[in-house]
């Protein structure tokens, strides 16, 4: 059976359906109505003023490699120069591949490249020293939650030290769905009332973030690099497996086939949750008390929900709920 | 495990193996000599968590002690207040129910003090059952309120097809009891209570087992089948299952009103509200979280729907009823036997209990954030229109929403602005996707005109159900809610320019 016409121009074959809506588009259509809407996105919520240093978080993964490519297309459009900005994990056998990709990205666009390292950055601790420190009898790997923390500090001082006023990433509606539904099994209440808008704008004197692709589903982000033969790293983090970001993921994979929409739905809850407000900040900023606990020998001391240790005179360990209840009177009613 | 909170599994040993749902109910092989953790005393025979064993009677004073404190803390029940036990068949309620009846009995310490009444709804039309089966089902059910001695109501889900409209206008919410106003509440009763004496209290409290509510009689054959006709056409288990929990609860708010009954208290433990909640996450109801899964629902206007099992889990209520002997009567459901993948709720039960086994305090994390939810509209918006079906302000806008946007570039045709939608793709796109403001629709499509007056969560389900639903007050909603809105689209159309007004109105 012939494929049918593109919807869009008529004259080409559609060589491809979009997940969303069902609608036959040939290949060139569809990498031009990803591009104007990733556009819109920026200009409705003014995400990246003409004028703007963009550093691009590129990590040589379809994401990232995507993301670089449109702004290098929307880039006189909109009146912004880009940085890429790569971060060096230290994780043996998998960041140097993915740092060749994206060296190579760099030459191919004519992009400045700068890679941060976090030997360099955080006096030594690359992730798999992180790794084996905070190996434990967990069932799961603490050692991403390390990793994201300090990845987005990396990137902060990547983007001063090339003089940008903003930093996007390339996280797509899938990656803000699984997060939501990851921030509630493990009960992150603090990462739950912050996220859901479309980025930040900077708040305790951080670069404003945003993410460009927010929401276009992953699927079509990969239709996207395959119609514009993009070169991109495609291989998972070693530590990944273990990482209990993993059940979320399953999770929304079983959601998506119960139904279509799942994806869009869980954007649209974690844009409108309403939780207690936050208690005040507090001394350090997550990755310097992470780095703190790592330093002194007790890894786990900044990821617990309590400062205790943060401050050798904090207040006590409160009790916690799950107990048994204690012998209170029960009130009259 | 990669909790926010690690102090869990402190206190278990290492390297042992993760608790399993634990059906036996003797005490652990490991410590034959080991005693009750709460009173030291007693021999063991259940476990709640890992290494926690109570014997029997600190087991009972615990669960007892959970359910008043859970109402007694939250201060909404007030004493002389006609509630409504919404019972269905299964553990959860039927240990409510006890509880409710046990707490009311005369040599219970601080008696409860208010007034039950139970409501049973036969949902056999839904699953298919035969006449046979739900009658004999409904035999069970008679013998079990029976025993209750509380004021009994059966009804069936057909009744929701003879609902008046009056059911979805929003009552005006009844400002919520202040502390005073709840202490001058008890005071007041205990003062009527020593004015009547001892056989006052007596007559007060005596249950009179009254005869059932049973207006209409069994449902007629047609009505049965216009519910499994409904029910078929239903494309998605997800949307039937939606539709049946929006249905049943209409009815039971209607019972409550026409009988007087201020509250209605529901069986949900923390185990099932855990999985709603993440339920209610992915069916895109993030806005309304904290009336789904919180102590106290009151959007509903003059009925308040209340939760007082919500800090059982499932494991404590199985043990107890076991224990207890309490009476429950097991139904088929829309879900029985349904393969795992079916819906979005059989998806999410499963993974939560199986991640509950993996790491034992999924289902206390899950709850400990949904106590932290809080019911405020976002960013100050003002209470605007009301869902029809799940009666929560609407949480669909046009300005920032992104979800808006993501809905529109899936119907609008490529390589234009998708800025505009007044007007575009008619048939089965206007539908879906409605960011839009009200008014870009002409009142012709009715399915369109009820599209508009639900929220987000609704919106999606209503795709899956392929016509408006039978039954006249569902029809006749939309002229009753906003007629306004109605009037001013249709003047809209004749109106020109200033200059043309006079003119126009002078001629009409």
């Amino acid at each position: 059976m012939p494929a049918p016409q593109c919807a869009s121009c008529h004259t080409a074959r559609a060589a491809l359906r979009r997940p969303r809506s069902g609608q036959a588009l040939c290949g060139a259509c569809f990498c031009a109505a990803f591009e104007a809407e990733v556009l819109h996105t920026v200009l409705a919520g003014r995400l990246l003023p003409p004028g703007a240093v963009v550093a691009v978080g590129a990590s040589g993964g379809k994401d990232s490699t995507v993301l670089a490519h449109v702004l290098r297309e929307l880039a006189p459009r909109l009146g912004i120069s880009l940085h890429l900005v790569a971060v060096d994990e230290g994780i043996g056998g998998y960041r140097d591949a993915a740092l060749a990709a994206v060296r190579r990205q760099a030459a191919r666009w004519d992009l400045p490249l700068t890679v941060v390292a976090y030997a360099d950055l955080f006096g030594g601790w690359t992730m798999d020293a992180v790794a084996r420190s905070t190996a434990g009898s967990g069932r799961s790997r603490a050692c991403c939650t390390f990793c994201g923390v300090l990845r987005r500090r990396a990137l902060e001082e990547g983007a001063r030290l090339v003089g940008a006023t903003h930093v996007v990433t390339g996280h797509n509606a899938d990656d803000m769905a699984e997060t939501v539904l990851m921030n509630f099994l493990r009960g992150d209440a603090g990462r739950l009332a912050r996220g859901g808008g479309l980025g930040s704008p900077g708040e305790g004197g951080a670069l404003p973030r945003c993410r460009p692709l927010q929401l276009a589903s992953q699927k079509e982000v990969v239709l996207y690099a395959h119609f514009r033969r993009l070169d991109y790293f495609s291989e998972e983090c070693v530590y990944a497996p273990e990482a209990f970001r993993g059940h979320a993921r399953d999770l929304l994979k079983m959601l998506e086939a119960a139904r279509p929409s799942a994806v869009l739905d869980l954007v649209h809850s974690a844009e409108r949750l309403a939780l207690a407000p936050r208690r005040p900040a507090r001394a350090l900023c997550q990755a310097c008390a992470l780095l703190d606990g790592l330093n002194r020998g007790r890894p786990r001391l900044a990821i617990g929900k309590g400062r205790r240790g943060l401050d050798e005179e904090g207040p006590p360990r409160e009790p916690q709920p799950s107990r048994p209840p204690t012998s209170e009177p029960v009130p009259d009613f | 495990m990669c909790e926010m909170s690690e102090e869990y599994r402190e206190s278990a040993p290492k390297g042992s193996p993760p608790p399993r749902v634990l059906v036996s109910l003797l005490p652990m092989p490991q410590n034959p000599g080991q005693k009750c953790v709460k009173c030291k005393e007693g021999l063991p025979v259940v476990v709640i968590r890992a290494g926690d064993a109570f014997c029997r009677d600190c087991f009972k004073a615990l669960y007892v002690h959970k359910f008043r404190a859970m109402l007694g803390k939250n201060r909404l029940i007030f004493p002389g207040e006609k509630v409504l036990l919404a019972w269905s068949g299964g553990p959860s309620s039927s240990s409510m129910v006890w509880q409710v009846l046990e707490g009311l009995s005369r040599d219970s310490a601080k008696r409860l003090r208010f007034v039950p009444g139970v409501i049973y709804v036969d949902e056999g039309a839904t699953c298919g059952q035969s006449p046979e089966d739900r009658a004999k089902t409904l035999a069970e059910v008679k013998l079990v309120l029976q025993t209750t001695g509380f004021p009994w109501h059966i009804v069936a889900l057909e009744e929701v097809f003879s609902l008046p409209p009056s059911v979805l206008r929003c009552s005006a919410q009844e400002p919520l009891g202040t502390e005073s106003a709840y202490k001058a509440a008890v005071d007041s009763f205990l003062q009527q209570q020593h004015a009547l004496g001892a056989d006052g209290v007596e007559r007060q409290s005596q249950h009179c087992a009254q005869d059932p509510h049973s207006p209409a009689g069994p449902p007629t054959t047609a009505q049965t089948q216009a519910m499994s006709r409904l029910f078929d056409s239903v494309k998605t288990l997800t949307a039937k299952e939606e539709l049946l929990q929006t249905l049943r609860t209409h009815l039971i708010l209607h019972v409550a009103r026409n009988h007087g009954y201020s509250k209605v208290m529901t069986g949900d433990s923390c185990t099932r509200l855990a999985i709603k909640l993440m339920t209610s996450l992915a069916l895109g109801r993030g806005a309304f979280l904290a009336w789904d899964t919180g102590f106290s629902d009151e959007r509903h206007g003059d009925v308040v729907v209340v939760r007082p099992m919500r800090e059982h889990t499932l494991k404590e209520v199985a043990f107890y009823n076991r224990l207890f002997a309490v009476p429950s009567v097991c139904t088929p459901a829309l879900d029985t036997k349904a393969p795992e993948k079916a819906s979005i709720h059989r998806l999410m039960e499963t993974f939560i209990l199986r991640l509950q086994a993996q790491f034992p305090s999924t289902v206390s994390t899950v709850y400990r954030t949904s106590e932290k939810l809080v019911k405020a509209p976002r960013d100050g918006c003002v209470a605007g229109p009301r869902c029809l079906l799940c009666m929560c302000t609407l949480d669909v806008d046009t300005a920032d929403s992104a979800t808006a946007f993501g809905a529109q570039t899936s119907h609008l045709p490529q390589m234009q602005p998708p800025v505009t939608q007044a007007g575009v793709a008619a048939g089965p796109c206007c539908c879906a996707g409605m960011g839009g403001g009200p008014g870009c629709y002409r009142g012709e499509d009715p399915r369109a005109q009820v599209m508009e007056q639900l929220c987000y969560g609704c919106r999606v389900n209503m795709k899956d159900l392929p016509e408006v639903l039978p039954g006249s007050f569902w029809v006749s909603v939309p002229t009753m809610r906003f007629p306004r809105a109605t009037a001013e689209q249709e003047v809209q159309e004749y109106l020109l320019g200033d200059s043309e007004d006079e003119a126009r109105t002078s001629e009409s």
